[in-house]
């Protein structure tokens, strides 16, 4: 099993440093799955997460200038490693004026992930900045529970309205109660409400576009204004609100009513998506 | 300046680390390295984070290879902020773990010495130099890049091994490093460490100033009146 991969563009750097302070804000602890195509920070909804689960994917040679792997075994070309996203983010955040990045698994006394970054200095010598991250090398047997969620049919789908007003809404609805329901229809309507004892408050959001149904869907006929809705933890969609620190190129919520909520996000050309299920 | 190359190059720590590693390595780079207690409950990992740093950005290095400090980072970030915010010149004097280290800042209107305690052998994990030397045959030639350090095929065998027999997700257990649990030894810094208050055996003793003193250097005319106190005896004193 090997892997190292080097980055030496600034503009790469960057976006990646933006990718993993996005998953460290998303999951404490994530799966880091590498083969030789893409990279993908995963959790799982099996792992403690309140069923919350996350797939991230980026195509590696957008960021890598050179990428090396060799899975666990021919057939099972892709290693996946546990680590705690943190670790990522900081280590990649001392990057600022690097020259190069490298990115190694090694073995120091226990599985690693190795960010070695060559900093730009005055003098002739460069200085390096070494941080071996520790690992959990995740045997293939594990595997299975760590696949590409299957996108479920949704009742609606919708765009997204700016990521950083739903975040203030959401932070303040937060205040009043623990749970929110998110309903849309294929009308181009989104609410946000919630319900206490006390109050009701709906946030409407009109004219947000709805993507194309699929094709097997065309011949569904949902009545437009119908909302689906579903009842789901607040302080999750507020978690998932605060890693999006830049609004996305493409943002679509899918609904299965009473079920779940699917958000599916590209960042450039980075995929994110993540499950919440409906609160039961 | 010496500050400002050590004020840049603590800035990959994070800001709660205790303690750090000073050191030389191989091809004579000054490294800092992250000292972290390994903690009982081991199954939560620190990362471990090293700055190489090489010989030509000093204006003088005298010390072998090999040689290494542990120290508080806490006090030593205060330290160089303090020496960055007046522009002082600092140099930094040190000898085997254990013993004090001294960091002496300087200009024309004042003249002080920061003294801060190192961890001595028997605190350490393991020896100091043995701790730096290994790992810096990588770092110290940058272009030095092939899977040398990269055994983690062997890791890789016999974890499959353990999972397939016992179907459990654990790792093979790998050996302790040996000293990895902390001796119990009261009072591990110097041992002019008399009035330090007891800690638990096996801790490093809470991190405070041994001395911190400023002498000007100012005509007497200027100086405040009485005799200054000593704060601190001086190191021929020591024996």
């Amino acid at each position: 099993m090997k892997f190292r991969a080097k980055i030496v563009d600034a503009a790469c750097l960057n976006h990646f440093t933006r990718v993993s302070a996005m998953v460290a804000k998303l999951a404490k602890i994530c799966t880091l799955r590498i083969s030789p195509q893409t990279l993908n920070f995963i959790l799982s909804d099996k792992v403690a997460g309140g069923g919350v689960s996350m797939w991230c994917e980026l195509e590696q040679e957008n960021f890598f200038s050179e990428f090396q792997m060799e899975g666990v075994s021919a057939e099972n070309n892709a290693i996946y490693l546990e680590l705690t996203s943190e670790n990522l983010s900081r280590a990649l955040k001392t990057a600022q004026n690097a020259r190069a990045l490298k990115v190694k698994l090694t073995n120091k006394h226990f599985p690693c992930l190795t960010v070695s970054i060559e900093l730009l200095s005055v003098s002739s010598s460069s200085r390096i900045v070494t941080h071996d991250i520790p690992v959990k090398v995740i045997p293939r047997k594990l595997w299975k529970d760590l696949q590409e969620p299957t996108v479920p049919n949704s009742d609606v789908s919708i765009y997204l309205p700016v990521l950083k007003t739903m975040k203030s809404i959401v932070e303040k609805m937060r205040n009043l109660s623990s749970h929110l329901i998110i309903e849309a229809n294929l009308s181009g309507d989104l609410n946000l409400k919630i319900e206490t004892e006390l109050v009701c408050v709906t946030t409407h959001f009109k004219d947000l576009g709805n993507p194309p149904l699929a094709s097997e869907d065309a011949s569904q006929d949902r009545d437009p204004e119908q909302m689906a809705e579903v009842r789901i933890d607040i302080r999750k969609l507020l978690q998932f609100l605060a890693g999006q620190q830049v609004n996305p190129t493409r943002a679509v919520c899918n609904i299965v009513s009473n079920k779940l909520v699917h958000f599916d996000l590209l960042h450039e050309d980075v995929s994110l998506q993540y499950f919440i299920p409906a609160f039961s | 300046p010496l500050h400002r190359v050590l004020g840049e190059a603590v800035l990959p720590f994070p800001p709660a680390l205790a303690e750090v590693t000073l050191g030389i390595g191989c091809g004579r780079r000054v490294i800092l390295r992250s000292y972290q207690e390994e903690e009982a409950d081991s199954s939560v990992r620190a990362m471990v984070t090293e700055m190489s740093i090489g010989e030509e950005d000093f204006q003088q290095l005298q010390a072998q290879e090999g040689a290494a400090i542990t120290f508080c980072l806490k006090e030593f970030r205060g330290l160089l902020s303090f020496a960055e915010s007046a522009n002082l010149s600092l140099s930094i004097h040190f000898d085997a773990p254990g013993r004090p280290a001294i960091f002496a800042v300087k200009d024309t209107l004042l003249d002080g010495h920061f003294v801060l305690a190192t961890m001595s052998e028997s605190d350490l994990h393991s020896p100091a130099p043995h701790r730096l030397v290994p790992p810096l045959q990588a770092h110290s030639t940058p272009h030095l890049d092939d899977f040398a350090n990269d055994d983690i095929d062997s890791y890789m065998i016999a974890m499959e091994t353990t999972v397939d027999s016992e179907g459990s997700r654990a790792g093979p257990s790998i050996p302790l490093s040996p000293g990895l649990r902390p001796p119990c030894s009261p009072g591990p810094y110097s041992e002019d460490n008399d009035a330090e208050p007891s800690t638990e055996p096996g801790t490093p003793p809470p991190k405070k100033f041994r001395s911190l003193f400023f002498g000007s250097i100012l005509a007497p005319a200027h100086s405040p009146p009485g005799p200054s106190p000593v704060l601190a005896e001086d190191s021929e004193g020591e024996g």
